[in-house]
Formats: structure tokens, sequence, C-alpha cells
């Protein structure tokens, strides 16, 4: 499947069914810190995917200033 | 992974509530909670005007229509940093929401207010983006709030941002900014609007999926500033804690509050007076947001109107400046 990485500007290619949480773990990325997207809907960490998906790991940090 | 209210298909897992919700019923909880926090706080009043401060990201545009919907008397206020195509983008999703509801829409230019943009205040005091930037937005908000008849501003300041600060604070045993920490600061002053932040109990990751439920466009991508800043490394700090136990960002602010908070209340206690340049509440003669407008003039050169008084989007190219950054970081107002 891809998955776009938003907050890295970049895509990855990840191989094989598995679950949400499955497939943050293998990219170092917690949970908390993103919104997982297929399409028009939020996944949630144990909503299987497959190679045909298109997942957006969109940022949910936002900040810098006071 | 069931919805806790309607057994369908969650959208949204909260582990810290133990739960999850469906797409209707997480955004009945998110309003609940948001609208909660404001009753039990006592933060807004049906009958006076709130000036919302929106940046165009996920909070701010989510409390605004959370705050609308209830019914709450609402007029936003963007702040035009002047940082490129960033402020471009964000201004743009401000107009958007505001026109698709219609609702009311201040703007301010920073680059009106101080004779530069974020960019330009950078350039020309030498001082942080972050703090210029935050300096700037206290100043406008309260001023716009006053001179607009609102006697209290909301802010989209979430549980992450309330963490990421109060971590900050604790780390430099900052007693002043502990005491000064709280979702509701009251106007302790008559310059000075009472400033609320209904999102102070819900986390980022709330506010991101309650926009996306709600298809509010909001700009994801991150000032360019805001990289490598301080408060993001503790935000990932935090984001580590919460992963390994679920509640802990909740515990760190809701505890302090309740019980750090009142050992530090009274040791900020300072005397408000007004600036004797702009009227505005200030702890010294002069505000600190007039210094940091007096930096900026001078770093024009002379005898022309300078790059920092040029067009707000293009960064001025004054250098080799000294600044006296100690001096216009002094605390503008609680």
């Amino acid at each position: 499947m891809k998955v776009i990485l938003r907050n890295q500007a970049r895509e990855v290619d990840v191989r094989g069914r598995r679950r949400v949480r499955e497939v943050l773990a293998e990219l170092g990325v917690l949970p908390e810190t993103v919104l997982v997207i297929r399409g028009h809907e939020l996944l949630t960490a144990d909503e299987v995917v497959a190679d045909e998906d298109v997942l957006e790991l969109r940022p949910v940090i936002s900040g810098g200033g006071p | 992974m069931k919805c806790r209210k309607c057994g369908g298909r969650a959208v949204l897992e909260l582990r810290r509530h133990n739960t999850a919700f469906c797409g209707p019923d997480y955004l009945a909880f998110f309003r609940h909670h948001v609208l909660e926090t404001i009753r039990r706080w006592r933060m807004l009043r049906h009958d006076e005007p709130v000036l919302v401060a929106v940046s165009g990201g996920k909070d701010s545009l989510a409390l605004w229509d959370v705050l609308h919907d209830a019914g709450y008397r609402t007029t936003g206020l963007y702040i035009d940093l002047g940082i490129l195509e960033y402020s471009r983008a964000s201004r743009a999703r401000c107009e958007q929401f505001a026109a698709a509801r219609g609702l009311s829409l201040r703007v301010v230019r920073v680059a009106d207010e101080t004779g530069a943009s974020i960019p330009g205040v950078k350039e020309a005091t030498r001082r942080p983006a972050c703090s210029a930037c935050g300096l700037s937005k206290r100043y406008i908000l309260n001023r716009a709030a006053l001179e607009g008849g609102f006697p209290v501003v909301a802010t989209g300041h979430n549980l992450d941002d309330e963490a990421a600060t109060l971590l900050g604070s604790t780390l430099r045993w900052e007693e002043s900014a502990l005491a000064r920490q709280a979702p509701v600061l009251e106007a302790t002053h008559p310059k000075l609007a009472r400033r609320v932040k209904p999102l102070f109990r819900t986390s980022e990751r709330e506010t991101a999926a309650y926009a996306f439920l709600r298809g509010i466009d909001y700009i994801v991508e991150e000032c360019p500033f805001a990289r490598g800043a301080t408060s993001l490394t503790h935000k990932e700090l935090l984001n580590r804690l919460e992963d390994a136990s679920p509640g802990s960002k909740a515990m760190f602010v809701q505890g302090f509050l309740d019980r750090g908070r009142p050992l530090f209340q009274g040791r900020e206690a300072v005397a408000l007076v007004e600036c004797v340049r702009c009227g505005q509440a200030t702890t010294g003669e002069v505000c600190a947001f007039c210094k940091l407008r007096d930096q900026v003039t001078r770093a024009r050169p002379v005898g022309g109107e300078g790059p920092a008084a040029a067009e707000p989007d293009e960064p001025p190219a004054a250098r080799g400046l000294i600044s006296d950054l100690r001096a216009a970081s002094e605390i503008h107002a609680p």
C-alpha cells in the first residue's frame, strides 16, 4: 500500500495486509501524533489495510510559539 | 473496533478515555466535552460577544465551529503574520470558514502594527520568530478585543499546548509562568480582556479528528518558523509518555491546576500600569510591544523607508543590529 507521510512530504510503500497499528509501528510513528486517513474516512489502529489502499498519515502536532 | 454509543464501526479510538466512537457520536462527544469545559470553568456567557482568535489551523477553526454552533456571539480575528505562502494559505482558510457560515472575520496585519512582518521582525530584532510572534499576537489580540468591545477572547490552545508549556515552565522552574498558566485568565486590569482556552482538555489529535470529520478545510502544513522549536520537542516527549501511559498529559495539566498552581499563585503579583506610549497594560513604563516596534523602526536604513517598512511579505535585509532582547521579552500581559 502507499503511505503518504504528510509531515515529512514523502511516500513509502508497505507490502502485505496488516493492521494500522503495525503500519505505524513499522514507520516509527506514534499513534497519538497522526490521523490515519483512507479516502474520506478515519481508521482506528485495529483496522486491516491491504496493498491496494492509500493511507495518509496526517500530523496533528502544531506549534512553536506561545 | 466498535462505537461505544451505537455499536457501529468506530473511526476514532480515545485510549485515555478507554473508548471509541463512530463519526457522528464522536462529534457529539467532542462538542459536549468542550461545552462542559466552558460551563465548568465559567469561561463564556451567551449574552456577551466573544472574539475568537483564528489561525486557519485545526484547533482555532474547530473551536470557532463549536462556539458558533452552540449559539455564542462570535467574531473571528485573524492576525496576518506576513509569513509568505503560509500566511496567505492560512488566511484563506479563515476567510472561507467565515464566509461559509456568514460569520464576521476581522484581520489585523502585524506589518501594519510593527512596521514589518514576522520574518522582518525576526531579522530586525534578532529575536526568535516564535517569541516575536507570540508577543505580537497577545498584544494585537488584546487590543482588538478592547477596541471592538469584546470582554473576552477565546483561543484554540489545546491539551498538548498546555502540557508542553507546563513542562517547559517546570523544567526551568519559572514560578511566574507557572502562576499564570490557567484555562481562564481574568481581566486583572481595565486594559485587559479576559482570555479563555475552551480546548485545554482536548488533545491535538482530538481537535484534528473533529475538524476532519466536520469537513473543515484547515491548514495542515506547519509554520515554517516552528521547525526545531523547543515546544515541539516537549510535545514529542509527552506523546511518548502518552503512548506508554494514556491519560498522562491530562493528568499532568489537571493535576497542576488542582494542586500545583495554587502553590505558585501570588508570586506573579506585579502592578500593571498603562504603557506611556500605547496605553495598553504593562509592567513597565513602555510595554514590550512598543519596544519591539522601536527595534524594528531603528532597523530601517537612515533616510529611507527601509526593508522593515516594505512589503510585509518581503523579509527585510536589516542586519548587524544589536537588540535589547531582554527588554523586549518583558511580560506584556498575564
